[in-house]
C-alpha cells in the first residue's frame, strides 16, 4: 500500500507531498526530513529501495527532482518504481516540460493527478479536462 | 489590506526568501490576507485564496482556519469553487476534526449529482479522509455507484469501496456480490479497481477468500489476455501490456492459492506461461517476472515451476541493474530454508555482491551467504567473509562476526582453523563480538590441547601488537596465564617461536593491567594470569609478589579483592598456592551453558557450601588433572590437615572461601561433581542441582555384571515433567537401561523416579559412566551431565 508520495528538489525542500494515511502535522515535516535526508544522501551506484522504520522508501531521481514514494512492505518495488516513471511521463506529456520549478506553478493539478494516478494506479482516461 | 496575490506570485515570492525568517515573515503576511479575505462573504477570488493557503499547508504550517472555508466552498454550486474546496477538504480535514462531519451531507448530494466529474470528487475526497461514521452512512450508496453504467464512476467507486473496507471491516460483506461482478468488465480501469477492492476483502476474512477462489479461473482468463494480446496503445508501458494490472492480478491469484491444491493447479499453467513470454530487458517485464516469482513461491505449484523461478531469480542477480539484485536477494533469502539447493547453485553471484558499493545489497549478501555456508564450501565461504568482515560497514560488523562465529562452530573442518579463525575475526573486529565469545573461545582452547602451544604463541603475538581490543586481550592473558611455561619453552612445531623470556611475559601483562583502554574485566583477567604465572615460571615470583600487593589497594573492589587474596595465598597458603593454580580441567560444553558470566565464583560459593559439607565427609585423594569440580580440588589437597569429618566441615568452608575465588578463575564448572563414597551407605548422591537429586547404587551380580540403581527425586515447588537420563560407559563396557518407573517427579518429593541399568564389564576396566539429565520445570527444558568415576560397593 502506498502511504505518501513526496517530491522534493535538490536542497531537499518539498514541492508536493500526498499523504495517503492520516499524519500528524508536526509529525510530516519530520517524517519528509528523514526521508529526504536518506535519499538525497545516497550515491549514483545504490540501489533505488531503502527500508525505512517499517516501510520502504521507492525514489527516482529527475534532474534536480526527486519523487520519494513510502510504501508499505508488501509492496512490489519495481512495480513502485515503475509507477513513478508513470507519473512523471504523464506529467510531461501534460505539461510539456516536468521540471522543479513548473511543479510549483502546476502544483494544483498536481494534487488532481496524482489523486487519480496513485489511488487507481492508473494511466489511461485519467486526461479527462482538469 | 494588501491586494491578494495570485498563486503564482505567492510561490515565487516564497521562493525568493533567503531565510527560513524571511519565508516565514512571507507566508505569514499571506496568511493574514487570506484569513481577512475568507471573512468576507461573497468573493468571487475563492478559490484562489483557498489554493494559496493548501500550498502553505504543504510546507507545513498551519493553516486550519481554512477549514470552514473548505466546508463552505464544497457546498458551492459553482464547479471550479466545488474543485478547490473538495482538495481543501482531502488535505485540511481528517477524521480527527470535527469539521469533517459537516461535509458528510455535501458528499451524500454530490454523490447523486448528475455531472459525473462532481461525483467523482466526491467520491475521491470520501476516499481519502472518510471516516467510519461517515463510510457507514454512505457505503450504501457506494455499492449502488458500483453498479451504475458509468465505468469512470464505477472506478471511483471500487477505490473508494476499497478505503471504506479498510476503515470499517464489517461493511466487506457488503461489496462482495457487486466486486465480484465487476470482474467481467473490459475497461481496465474498473479492472484494476476490482482486483484491489478482492484483494482488501480476501486479505481481511478468511470466508470471503472462500468465496473468491472460485474466480481463479476468470483471473488466470484476463492475465491470459493481457499476456498474448498485441499492442494496444493504451495500456502499453515500455511493450508490456498494463503491467501495473498484471503485477495486481498476479499479487490476488497469490494470496488465493496459498494452502490451496486446487486453485494453485488452476494457475501452474499461467504462471509459467508469464514467466516465459515477460519481456525481461525493461524493468517493467522485470516488475511482472519479480511478482510471478512471488507468486509461485508462495502458492503449492509444482517443483518445476519453483525451479524456473529460483532461475528466474538467478537471471536477476546477473543483472546490471542494482534495483534488481537488491530483489532477487531478498527473494532469494525467503526461500534459502526451504529450497536449499537450488540457492546453493547461485552462490558465487552471492559471495561477489558482498563486494557492492551499496549497504542495502551488502547486507543482504551477507546474510544470504551465511545462511548458505555447509560444511562442504567452508572454508572458500569464510575466507570471503573474513576478507568481507575486514571492509564492511561498522553497523553489519556485529552481525558479521557472529554469523562467522556460529558458521565457524558448526562446520570446522579441524581444530586449527577453528581457532584460527576466531582469531582473525577478534583481531579485525575485536570491539564487535559478542560477551559469550571469550568463554566460548577459551573452552574451545582448553579442549585442543595438543594445538596449546602453538595458541599461545599466536595469542602472545596478538597481544604484542595491539591491546584495544578486549575480548582478544582477554583470551590471550588467560592463555598466558594457563600456558605461559609452553610459551616460555620457546619452541613450538606448529609456528615458529619467539624467544620469549619470563620479564617480557610479565611486561605484556603489567602494560594491560596499566593501560587505560583495558576495562575492569580485563584487568582482572590479567591480575589473575599473572599470579597463575608464579608456578610456571622460576625467577620472578618476587616480581609478580609485587604486583599482586600493589593492587591491593586498588579502587576498583573487584581487582583489590583479587589482589587481596592472592598476597593470602602468597603469605599463608604458600603450599597450597601449586596445587591451587594448577592447570585448569578441560571444561565441559555444557557446563557453559549455565554460566552466570566468565567471572561469577561467588554465585558458585552459594550453591557449593552444601556440597563442600558433604566432600568433607570423605576426601578422597583427587589427582590434578581430572574432570572434576576444582572444590574437589581443595577438599583433596586439605586432607593432611584434618581427617575427614564433620568437625572439620565448618573450618574447611572458611579455607575454601579464599582459595576457591583465587584459583576457581573464570568460568563455572560442572554443575555435578564426584560422588563421595559414604561408607555406611551404598547409595551416593551423584547430582543435586536446583532441587533435582539423583542418587546411585549399584550392586555386584557376577564376575563381570554390574547393576545400577539411579533414584531421582524433587524437592522444589514446582513439578517436573519429561525427566529422562542417559548414560554412557567406556567402549568395552556393555550398558543396558531398562525402562524408568516414571517420568515425571512431582514437587516436594512426592514419588520418586528409579530406572534401572545393568552394565557388563568383561574386561574389568576402570568404570566410569557419564549420566545426562534432562527434564522440564516450569516450562523451560534443562539439560545437565554428571561423571561417575567411582561406584560405591565396588
Amino acid at each position: 500500500m502506498i502511504k505518501f508520495v513526496l517530491m522534493v528538489n535538490q536542497q531537499g525542500q518539498t514541492r508536493l507531498s500526498k499523504y495517503y494515511e492520516p499524519v500528524e502535522l508536526s509529525k510530516r515535516a519530520a517524517l519528509e526530513a528523514v526521508a529526504v535526508r536518506c535519499c538525497l544522501s545516497r550515491g549514483k551506484h545504490q540501489c533505488s529501495f531503502v527500508e525505512y522504520k517499517d516501510f520502504k522508501l521507492v525514489y527516482r531521481q529527475y534532474a534536480a527532482l526527486y519523487v520519494v514514494v513510502g510504501v508499505s512492505d508488501s509492496e512490489n518495488e519495481l512495480s513502485i518504481y515503475e509507477l513513478i516513471q508513470n507519473f512523471v511521463e504523464v506529467l510531461d506529456k501534460y505539461f510539456s516540460r516536468v521540471v522543479s520549478s513548473s511543479v510549483l506553478k502546476i502544483f494544483r493539478w498536481l494534487q488532481d493527478i496524482s489523486n487519480c494516478l496513485f489511488l487507481s494506479v492508473r494511466r489511461v482516461n485519467w486526461m479527462y479536462p482538469l | 489590506m494588501s491586494p491578494s496575490v495570485p498563486l503564482q506570485e505567492m510561490i515565487r515570492a516564497i521562493r525568493s526568501a533567503r531565510t527560513q525568517c524571511e519565508e516565514r515573515g512571507v507566508i505569514q503576511r499571506e496568511c493574514a490576507a487570506i484569513r481577512a479575505q475568507f471573512r468576507q462573504t461573497d468573493n468571487g477570488g475563492r478559490s484562489h485564496n483557498l489554493a494559496k493557503l493548501l500550498y502553505v499547508h504543504m510546507l507545513g504550517y498551519p493553516a486550519h482556519f481554512g477549514q470552514m472555508e473548505c466546508v463552505r466552498m464544497i457546498a458551492s454550486p459553482r464547479y471550479s469553487e466545488k474543485r478547490v474546496g473538495y482538495l481543501g477538504a482531502m488535505m485540511l480535514l481528517d477524521e480527527k476534526q470535527d469539521a469533517s462531519l459537516l461535509i458528510t451531507n455535501s458528499i451524500k448530494n454530490d454523490l447523486s449529482h448528475s455531472n459525473q466529474y462532481v461525483q467523482s470528487l466526491a467520491l475521491c475526497t470520501l476516499a481519502c479522509m472518510g471516516s467510519a461514521e461517515m463510510c457507514r452512512d454512505l457505503a450504501p450508496e457506494i455499492d449502488r455507484l458500483l453498479r451504475s453504467s458509468n465505468s469512470y464512476i464505477k472506478k471511483k467507486a471500487a477505490l473508494c469501496a476499497v478505503h471504506i473496507v479498510r476503515k470499517v471491516h464489517d461493511l466487506g460483506e457488503l461489496f462482495v456480490p457487486s466486486a465480484r461482478s465487476l470482474l467481467s468488465e473490459k475497461n481496465h480501469g474498473v479492472l484494476h479497481g476490482a482486483v484491489v477492492l478482492i484483494t482488501e476483502l480476501c486479505e481481511r476474512s478468511p470466508e470471503t477468500l472462500e468465496r473468491f477462489r472460485k474466480t481463479v479461473p476468470d483471473l488466470v482468463q484476463i492475465m491470459k489476455g493481457l499476456v498474448i494480446s498485441g499492442y494496444s496503445p493504451d495500456h502499453d508501458v515500455a511493450g508490456v501490456s498494463d503491467p501495473f494490472l498484471q503485477v495486481r492480478i498476479l499479487r490476488l491469484l497469490r494470496i488465493l492459492g496459498r494452502n490451496n491444491e486446487a486453485a494453485s493447479d488452476a494457475m501452474n499453467d499461467l504462471l509459467a506461461q508469464v514467466a516465459t513470454n515477460t519481456d525481461s530487458t525493461k524493468t517493467v517485464g522485470n516488475a511482472v517476472l519479480y511478482e510471478t516469482v512471488l507468486t509461485v513461491l508462495d502458492i503449492k505449484s509444482e517443483s518445476g515451476l519453483r525451479v524456473l523461478a529460483v532461475n528466474i531469480l538467478g537471471r536477476f542477480l546477473l543483472n546490471n541493474d542494482r534495483n534488481i539484485r537488491y530483489i532477487a536477494m531478498t527473494s532469494l533469502q525467503k526461500i534459502v530454508s526451504t529450497d536449499h539447493n537450488a540457492v546453493q547453485r547461485h552462490r558465487g553471484t552471492i559471495v561477489d555482491c558482498l563486494k557492492d558499493q551499496d549497504a542495502s545489497v551488502k547486507r543482504r549478501a551477507l546474510e544470504l551467504s551465511l545462511a548458505l555456508v555447509s560444511a562442504s564450501n567452508i572454508r572458500s565461504m569464510m575466507k570471503e567473509l573474513l576478507i568481507f568482515l575486514s571492509s564492511c560497514p561498522p553497523e553489519l560488523r556485529a552481525q558479521a562476526a557472529s554469523g562467522i562465529f556460529n558458521a565457524a562452530e558448526r562446520y570446522a573442518p579441524s581444530k586449527r582453523w577453528h581457532i584460527d579463525t576466531i582469531l582473525h575475526v577478534l583481531t579485525t573486529a575485536g570491539g564487535d563480538v559478542r560477551d559469550e565469545t571469550v568463554p566460548n573461545l577459551i573452552q574451545l582452547i582448553t579442549n585442543t590441547s595438543e594445538l596449546h602451544c602453538y595458541t599461545v604463541h599466536k595469542l602472545y603475538r596478538a597481544l604484542l601488537t595491539d591491546i584495544s581490543q578486549q575480548p582478544l586481550v582477554q583470551v590471550a592473558c588467560w592463555c598466558i596465564g594457563e600456558y605461559g611455561d609452553l610459551l616460555l619453552k620457546g619452541e613450538c612445531q606448529e609456528t615458529e617461536a619467539v624467544q620469549v623470556t619470563e620479564d617480557d611475559v610479565l611486561d605484556a601483562l603489567e602494560i594491560v593491567l596499566q593501560s587505560h583502554m583495558s576495562t575492569p574485566t580485563t584487568r582482572g583477567f590479567a591480575l589473575t594470569a599473572t599470579m597463575k604465572l608464579s608456578t610456571r615460571i622460576t625467577d620472578n615470583v618476587d616480581r609478580i609478589r609485587s604486583i599482586v600487593s600493589i593492587y591491593g589497594s586498588c579502587i576498583d573492589v573487584e581487582l583489590q579483592q583479587r589482589a587481596v587474596e592472592y598476597n593470602a595465598l602468597f603469605k599463608k597458603y604458600d603450599h597450597m598456592r601449586a596445587a591451587v593454580l594448577e592447570r585448569m580441567p578441560v571444561i565441559q560444553k555444557n557446563s557453559l551453558g549455565q554460566t552466570n558470566g566468565e567471572l561469577s565464583e561467588e554465585p558458585m560459593k552459594e550453591s557449593q557450601p552444601g556440597k563442600v559439607k558433604q566432600e568433607e565427609t570423605a576426601l578422597p585423594p583427587q589427582p590434578a588433572g581430572q574432570v572434576v569440580d576444582l572444590l574437589d580440588l581443595l577438599g583433596g589437597s586439605q586432607e593432611p590437615l584434618q581427617p575427614g569429618s564433620s568437625v572439620g566441615g565448618s573450618a574447611s568452608t572458611q579455607l575454601t572461601a579464599a582459595p576457591t575465588s583465587a584459583g576457581g578463575d573464570l568460568l563455572d564448572l560442572l554443575g555435578g561433581f564426584e560422588p563421595t563414597p559414604l561408607a555406611p551407605a551404598p547409595t551416593v548422591t551423584v547430582y543435586e542441582k536446583n532441587g533435582v537429586t539423583l542418587t546411585l547404587s549399584c550392586e555386584q551380580q557376577s564376575e563381570s555384571g554390574l547393576t545400577v540403581t539411579l533414584t531421582a527425586s524433587n524437592s522444589t515447588d514446582s513439578d517436573i515433567s519429561g525427566f529422562t537420563l542417559q548414560a554412557a560407559v567406556p567402549k568395552s563396557v556393555q550398558l543396558q537401561m531398562r525402562a524408568p518407573s516414571r517420568d515425571s517427579l512431582p514437587a516436594h518429593g512426592g514419588a520418586k523416579l528409579t530406572q534401572l541399568v545393568v552394565l557388563n564389564n568383561p574386561n574389568k576396566v576402570n568404570l566410569k559412566m557419564r549420566i545426562r539429565v534432562s527434564y522440564t520445570c516450569q516450562g523451560s527444558v534443562v539439560q545437565d551431565m554428571v561423571q561417575v568415576d567411582s561406584f560405591p560397593g565396588l
